[in-house]
């Protein structure tokens, strides 16, 4: 469902653009907005989320998608955490739909998906990994990467059970915001995957905007 | 293909939940004897428990949104965990999850011990943070669990649907296992299930020898990714002394 939002990039409290393969890591405050923009299209940003106060109630991709009835995130959507509570919810969306079937990029997923030879590749849970040892103060470890959202990423499923990974429907400028139900942390890894269409085979820079 | 004898076989009831190790080259067949059970199962490298099961992973690598026979379930380390062997019940969920407390509470009710004793409403959610805690695992250690027995479609606009009487009486699955494996379980009702009445649905399990592997495998050479996931595989078992 494409919803547009009214806030005003210039009036943002927080900006920063993330480049492809790093990662950012911010707290959100209860009430704060958080957009996401696509600067030059079909990127993904893989997501996760953390209860601020309890960083083990974390962003739950099947809890999200079987209380909201619907495998594919956007406006609207309830992201809801482990423990049955809504950490945040999508409140604007130009995309109109988002993956959180597909998970993370490993190196080791990698290897199977393409090929050995491919295990040194930058990949998301790398960031991941890192961001985790980089942030000692989250008391965040290997156990706290779960299951993300890839934001801009298009997953689709078929009735006969398949699933495919498709070309982008993001384009340049596309956006997603988030309203935060509770203080969170954010981990949003900007994926550096080359093997697949996910970010058209060249990945690229995305910006981060909060406002109060 | 698994006339060979039973090692050991037993009931989980309805609601509950059990852990097992598995050892690599076993059978574990699950059997819905009643129809429209649920076994919600976790798995866990029982020597390195960081490794675990990974559904998004398993989902992405073999290209498939359902699980089935000839699909291999995979952990976050690129390795296979079992393959689905052989299969009567055609469909099994792996994106709903388990059902919490709050859930079974709201959907049929709270029956609790000291009303009911044994016959108690339990929750996959609990059943699998208590199996956890004998190992020293949880709430950071769940992931995405498998919902053996269930079906849930999504139609073009991703909307799921629970499909109802999906498994018939006496379905059953075969897991290889292809490397040790935690096995948690919990036979607690699927978090989409609408019987009007609490389904407490046992789940019948056999532990066997699994027959040596023959080329071309249903699950290896089922396609190129698990081929490479059993490359994967034969590394790890390098680390721990070759093959057995």
């Amino acid at each position: 469902m494409i919803v547009e939002s009214s806030l005003r990039p210039e009036q943002a409290g927080y900006r920063r653009v993330v480049e492809a393969g790093d990662y950012w890591m911010h707290t959100l405050r209860k009430g704060q907005t958080l957009r996401i923009l696509d600067l030059e299209g079909n990127q993904a940003a893989d997501t996760l989320f953390y209860s601020a106060a309890d960083p083990a109630e974390r962003y739950s991709a099947v809890d999200t998608i079987r209380e909201q009835g619907n495998v594919y995130l956007t406006a609207g959507t309830r992201l809801m955490s482990t423990g049955g509570q809504v950490l945040l919810e999508i409140v604007a969306d130009t995309c109109g739909r988002h993956d959180t079937l597909g998970g993370a990029c490993a190196t080791e997923s990698n290897t199977v998906r393409y090929s050995l030879e491919k295990k040194c590749m930058h990949a998301c849970r790398d960031s991941y990994l890192l961001a985790v040892a980089e942030n000692e103060q989250y008391g965040l470890s290997k156990r706290d990467i779960t299951h993300n959202i890839n934001f801009f990423m298009n997953v689709p499923v078929t009735p006969e059970g398949g699933l495919s990974f498709a070309d982008g429907i993001s384009a340049p400028g596309k956006y997603v915001e988030l309203r935060a139900a509770m203080d969170v942390v954010a981990l949003i890894s900007n994926c550096p995957q080359l093997n697949n269409p996910c970010n058209a085979y060249n990945p690229t820079p995305i910006e981060v905007l909060i406002w109060d | 293909m698994t006339n060979t004898d039973i090692l050991y076989q037993d009931t989980l009831p309805g609601g509950c939940h059990w852990s097992l190790q598995m050892r690599r080259g076993q059978l574990l067949r699950l059997v819905d004897t009643d129809g429209g059970a649920n076994l919600g199962m976790l798995l866990y490298n029982p020597y390195a428990l960081l490794e675990r099961i990974n559904l998004p992973d398993t989902l992405k690598c073999q290209h498939t949104f359902r699980l089935g026979k000839g699909h291999c379930i995979y952990s976050d380390m690129g390795r296979v965990f079992c393959s689905i062997v052989e299969d009567t019940a055609g469909w099994h969920d792996a994106v709903c999850g388990a059902a919490s407390r709050e859930l079974v509470e709201r959907r049929w009710g709270r029956l609790g011990y000291q009303e009911a004793r044994n016959d108690m409403r339990r929750n996959g959610l609990d059943g699998f943070l208590v199996e956890l805690a004998k190992h020293g695992l949880g709430r950071k250690d769940l992931a995405a669990n498998l919902n053996l027995f269930s079906k849930v479609v999504a139609d073009g606009s991703g909307a799921l649907r629970y499909v109802e009487g999906a498994s018939r009486p006496g379905s059953f699955v075969d897991l290889r296992f292809e490397m040790d494996a935690l096995v948690v379980m919990s036979a607690a009702p699927h978090p989409l299930n609408p019987a009007r009445e609490y389904p407490a649905k046992p789940v019948r399990y056999e532990i066997r020898e699994a027959p040596p592997m023959v080329h071309p495998d249903v699950c290896c050479d089922s396609r190129p990714e698990n081929q490479r996931g059993f490359a994967n595989n034969r590394l790890y078992q390098l680390s721990l002394g070759g093959v057995r």
